[in-house]
């Protein structure tokens, strides 16, 4: 969290009432949004209402014993965030305190509180390289110098988005910390590596454009089926262990954005320190580098206070904005967004205003609009182009998505993953329904992939698409009657669709070689699968009973390619649809 | 301390007070009845002259001319590991006629979070002994896995028999720690259970000799509600105080949640809060995470915190909010099956809504065994598909069924009855488990073991058990 500068804070007032996080205060002077210091401890707090002399304030720390009449300070400035380089390979909690920081000063594996730090440490050095010289015009958003922030990203330290810009006075390479001007413009301002902006407030940017590119997730299903756009935003609500965390994990550990912001809003402690264990071990798979050095974490647990859960998603969206303005392509994920839609619900109450559907507050779609806006494929104001894709798990209370979270992130988001209880119950991973999910991406993606997979993969895609539907029509009947009732050609297509399931849309993100498969793997599966059913389709029709296209050898060998190392899946494919070949036509 | 008798108010468990000095929210109370007996309670509202009080052991008796004592300080635990042994009501004063407590500390009852960048990820199998949780949803060591149950269901028995049986066989250790360390300390906390159930289980701690290595906490039935809401947390402030100060193991049973959150309600009601989903407040999920998410492991520090929480779903619905906010913040679940109960399965759990999220980690190689991830799988698989075509069977009759199909009903059969059911007496190892699969899996045809590496089933795949089905 971004900490105020001026030190000569405005004015105190006293605590009139405490009642777990919402804290009002009179005499405060305060703004709307304006951070404060609560109690003799010095909470952090923001005020969200104002009422005449009465303020209410939520607090972003536990408040047990605190008490009336204790002084509140108000800071006169907006919950910001620090920017600059040493966000990546770093975890917050939702007010922007790194967790490893809080940890050493609390001398405490437990968190305490009252206890402040800075979002970005600013006794260390960065060794600066200016991209520009004395004398060229610089405007805001610029980029003017580079750092390296990790192995895998070099920072962008860009003219404030709030300053005039002007010609370059001084600049000059060496090692600064992020407070130290590197730059001096004509205009007198000084340029440092450290911005501070306010979370709530969207950082300014050009025009949206029509994204173009996936965000490649090397998960079948969805490169295959749903793909998300860079840029684009997309839904994955679900029952409890359907798959929401880790399909969200999967994708901050594979997809191809450059930098990763992961959000743990209100969810399990584990989890996040699964991801602070794992992250600076595993391989990032477009660089080979340590994924952690294009992550940055932020976790507010459902332990911890209820405040910062609201806050959360700003100061991850505000991280990925800061990104965006260098020019990346960021994906965020938020883990998950019904717990933040919770926590605004919780402090509504407590405010006791007007309560919308089941209690959450008239606000709620606004809001959640708002936040998904914040994403897109931008031209910067630099000029560059960057992006921001964002990925929310939502969690439908009895997993029954006609909820308001559900409704109204779908009337928001363009792709929409559905994972379904039914097939997490019998492992079939991803748990995501194929007949519920859309992307409305897929259109505009297809030029991609025909250049860069496969000419035919939008052709391909189709037909998996119609087998599915296909089968969903016969399982019904199957219900009734049973499979030996169907006829023959009715009886392959099951067969057929059960490898689609099994071989393609299965795929297990435990499994080393299965975890992340690359596009070309995805469509080289479903090629395989459709060069069985050619075959058996001509067999059929030479009058072989699909008993025996069902039993021969090679068929099962199509459930192995997903666990076949990808450099070997060529040779493996090819021998296959050449045994497949082979053993149908021995057959008539 | 300054006494009052300023009642404004009583409304349910909640009593309203005016005061003429600065009281902190969460701060103690004693509130003295006309007949001399006290009660304690919590400030849940502090403002300017005016405080909310909810009293623990219930407002009856209380007058307006009751005094309000305020004690200056949050809810306090004190702790010892004498504490080892001891059984103490709900709101944790003794009442095995024991010695005194004498503390070594006194600790806030409401935890602080764990910092998450301090936490051990949780990887030390626990065997149970109980195959369809070892096999299928194994438990490890800092894990929160509640049982789902429903009322009349054998839910006690089975967290008795994980009680007993529990033990963290040497392979999964790290390494440098004895024997005795794989011992468990249990603290178990009652939550309006009845006097039958309570004693059901002190007979059994008693008559394994678990009670010297167990701490008991008891809130039965006709005990207050309110004081439901304090059990839980003195159980997990015992816990943490055990774990890591003192380097236990502990096993926190916590039954009935339920009659937790149904005291959580209560209180709700009384405010006159904005109710949530079915009448709960809004912030039951907030609140049980700060229960459940108790549970874990420190980096540096020897002890852990291994939680199974009961709860009864009303109307055997997992989807009403008890259960529901439960899963979402527990690490899977352990789901009891009615059905499976009437069948006479011993325990009835129904693996397929059940769930170890912890489990990928804890097994396999170095911790149960190489093939444990694939034939749990392939089980999951094989078993989810009999059950489907049981309904198929209902309606066309087996015979319309192919050779195939007929051999994941059987399986499907023979799962429940050798896996599954195995009686509250039996305790089996991680590899007599694993065998039971394999001895299984091994009715169907090796092509159909699709989820099972090819190798393993090499190794494992037991011939002559297809030929013999087959056979039939
Ligand atoms: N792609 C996958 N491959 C293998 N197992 C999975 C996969 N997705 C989910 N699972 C299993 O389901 C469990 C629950 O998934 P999780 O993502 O934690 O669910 P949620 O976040 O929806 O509650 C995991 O612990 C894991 O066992
Ligand atoms: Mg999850």
């Amino acid at each position: 969290m971004s900490q105020a500068t001026d030190t000569d804070v405005r004015e105190d007032g006293q605590i009139e009432s405490v009642s777990g996080p919402v804290v009002t205060a009179t005499d405060l002077g305060a703004r709307m949004n304006d951070v404060v210091y609560v109690g003799d401890e010095g909470l952090m707090g923001e005020v969200i209402e104002i009422e005449g002399n009465l303020y209410t304030i939520q607090v972003y720390e536990e408040t047990s014993a605190v008490a009336p009449g204790e002084p509140v300070e108000n800071t006169g400035e907006p919950l910001s965030v620090d920017l600059g380089p040493g966000m990546l390979d770093t975890i917050y909690d939702g007010v922007q305190r790194p967790l490893d920081v809080l940890e050493e000063k609390m001398n405490s594996a437990f968190l305490d509180r009252g206890v402040d730090a800075p979002g970005i440490d600013l006794e260390k050095t960065w060794e600066f390289e200016p991209t520009v010289e004395e004398g060229d015009e610089v405007e805001p958003g610029d980029v003017i110098g580079v750092v390296d922030e990790t192995v895998t990203i070099e920072h962008k330290v860009m003219v404030p988005p709030d300053y005039e810009g002007g010609e370059v006075v001084a600049i000059e390479a060496g090692n600064f910390t992020v407070e130290e001007p590197v730059a001096e413009l004509s205009s007198g301002e000084e340029v440092q590596m450290r911005q501070e902006w306010p979370v709530r407030e969207a950082r300014p940017a050009g025009d949206k454009q029509t994204p173009t590119t996936p965000l490649v997730s090397g998960q079948r299903i969805l490169d295959g089926l749903f793909p998300l756009a860079k840029g684009g935003t997309a839904a994955i609500p679900g029952p409890f262990g359907s798959g929401k965390t880790v399909t969200q994990q999967s994708l901050a550990k594979f997809s191809d954005a450059d930098i990763v912001v992961y959000i743990g809003c209100g969810e399990r402690g584990n989890e996040m320190t699964e991801v602070i264990d794992d992250f600076p071990e595993l391989p990032d798979p477009q660089t080979g580098n340590a994924l952690m050095a294009r992550t940055c974490l932020i976790a507010n647990t459902s332990n911890m206070p209820v405040a910062a859960r609201e806050s959360c998603v700003y100061t991850g969206i505000t991280i990925a904005e800061f990104y965006r303005d260098m020019g990346y392509d960021v994906a965020l994920m938020a883990d998950s967004t019904s717990r933040w839609a919770e926590a605004m619900r919780e402090i509504s109450s407590r405010l006791e205003e007007m309560p919308g559907e089941e209690g959450y507050p008239a606000y709620l779609a606004a809001r959640l609009s708002q936040f998904y806006e914040r994403a897109g494929y931008f031209e910067t104001i630099n000029g560059m182009e960057g992006s921001i894709s964002v990925i929310g798990a939502v969690s439908p209370p009895g997993g029954d998505f006609s909820e308001p979270v559900t409704q109204n992130t779908l009337r928001i988001v363009k792709t929409f993953w559905a994972l379904d209880a039914d097939l997490a119950e019998r492992r079939h991973f991803p748990a995501i329904n194929w007949d519920e999910s859309y992307s409305l991406y897929k259109d505009q993606l297809d030029p991609w992939y025909r250049d860069n997979v496969a000419e035919d993969f939008p052709e391909i895609r189709q037909w998996a698409v119609d087998i599915l539907d296909e089968e969903g029509e016969l399982q019904e009947i199957v219900q009734l009657v049973g499979k030996d009732a169907l006829p023959e050609d009715q009886r392959l297509i099951l067969e057929v669709a059960k490898y689609l399931r099994e071989a393609w849309l299965q795929q297990n993100a435990f499994i080393e070689v299965d975890q992340y498969c690359p596009p070309e793997k995805t469509y080289r599966i479903l090629q395989a699968i459709k060069h069985f059913n050619d075959e058996a389709s001509e067999a059929l029709e030479a009058g072989v009973p699909v008993e025996e296209i069902q039993n021969v050898d090679a068929a099962p060998k199509l459930n192995r390619i997903a666990s076949t190392e990808d450099d070997e899946v060529p040779e493996f494919v090819d021998d296959l649809e050449e045994s497949l070949s082979n053993q149908l036509r021995e057959l008539y | 301390m300054k006494e009052y008798q300023t009642i404004t108010e009583i409304s349910g468990p909640l009593v309203f007070a005016e005061v003429d000095e600065a009281i902190g929210y969460d701060e103690m109370v004693e509130i003295e009845a006309p007949d001399g007996s006290t009660r304690r309670g919590q400030v849940l509202e502090s403002s300017e002259g005016l405080v909310a009080i909810q009293v623990f052991e219930g407002t009856s008796g209380i007058d307006m001319d009751s005094s309000v004592r305020f004690l200056g300080e949050t809810m306090k635990m004190p702790v010892t590991e004498d504490l080892l042994g001891r059984v103490l009501d709900g709101s944790g004063n003794p009442i095995d006629g024991g010695p005194d407590i004498v503390p070594e500390e006194r600790r806030d009852i409401v935890g602080e979070a764990i910092n998450p960048y301090a936490r051990e990820y949780p990887e030390e199998f626990i065997q149970t002994g109980v195959s369809g949780i070892d096999g299928m949803n194994t438990l490890v060591r800092g894990q929160k896995l509640p049982i789902f149950s429903g009322s009349g269901l054998p839910h006690n028995d089975l967290a008795l028999q994980i009680a007993r049986q529990a033990t963290v066989p040497e392979e999964s250790e790290g390494g440098d720690d004895d024997d005795e360390e794989s011992e468990f300390a249990v603290i178990f906390g009652a939550m309006g259970i009845t006097q039958e159930e309570a004693n059901e289980f002190m007979a059994d701690f008693e008559r394994t000799g678990a009670l010297e290595r167990s701490v008991v906490f008891m809130n039965l039935a006709d005990d207050p509600a309110v004081e439901r809401t304090v059990t839980p947390r003195l159980a997990l402030t015992t816990a943490e105080y055990l774990a890591f100060e003192h380097g236990y193991h502990t096993l926190v049973i916590l039954t009935d949640m339920t009659n937790y959150c149904e005291a959580l309600r209560e209180i709700g009601a009384a405010r006159e809060e904005v109710p949530g989903r079915r009448g709960y407040p809004g912030y039951m999920y907030t609140d049980l995470a700060q229960i459940y998410e108790r549970a874990g492991r420190i980096k540096g520090v020897e002890g852990s915190i291994t939680q199974i929480p009961i709860l009864t779903m009303p109307g055997d619905d997992d989807t009403h909010p008890i259960p529901d906010l439960t899963g979402y913040i527990t690490e899977g679940q352990i789901v009891m099956d009615r059905d499976l109960n009437s069948q006479g399965l011993k325990p009835p759990v129904n693996v397929l809504p059940s769930l170890s999220r912890l489990m990928d980690d804890g097994i396999g190689e170095g911790f149960t065994r190489a093939d444990h991830a694939d034939v749990s799988d392939q089980m999951y698989a094989a078993y989810a598909e009999g059950e489907d075509l049981r309904d198929l069977v209902n309606i066309v009759g087996r015979e319309a069924l192919s050779e195939r199909d007929n051999k994941f009903l059987d399986f499907a059969d023979r799962f429940e009855a050798e896996f599954v059911d195995q009686g509250f007496q039996t305790d089996r190892s991680i590899d007599e488990t694993l065998d039971i699969g394999w001895e299984l899996l091994s009715m169907l045809p090796k092509t159909e073991l699709n989820r099972v590496d090819e190798e393993l089933i090499e190794e494992h795949y037991v011939e002559d058990v297809g030929e013999e089905v087959a056979a039939d």
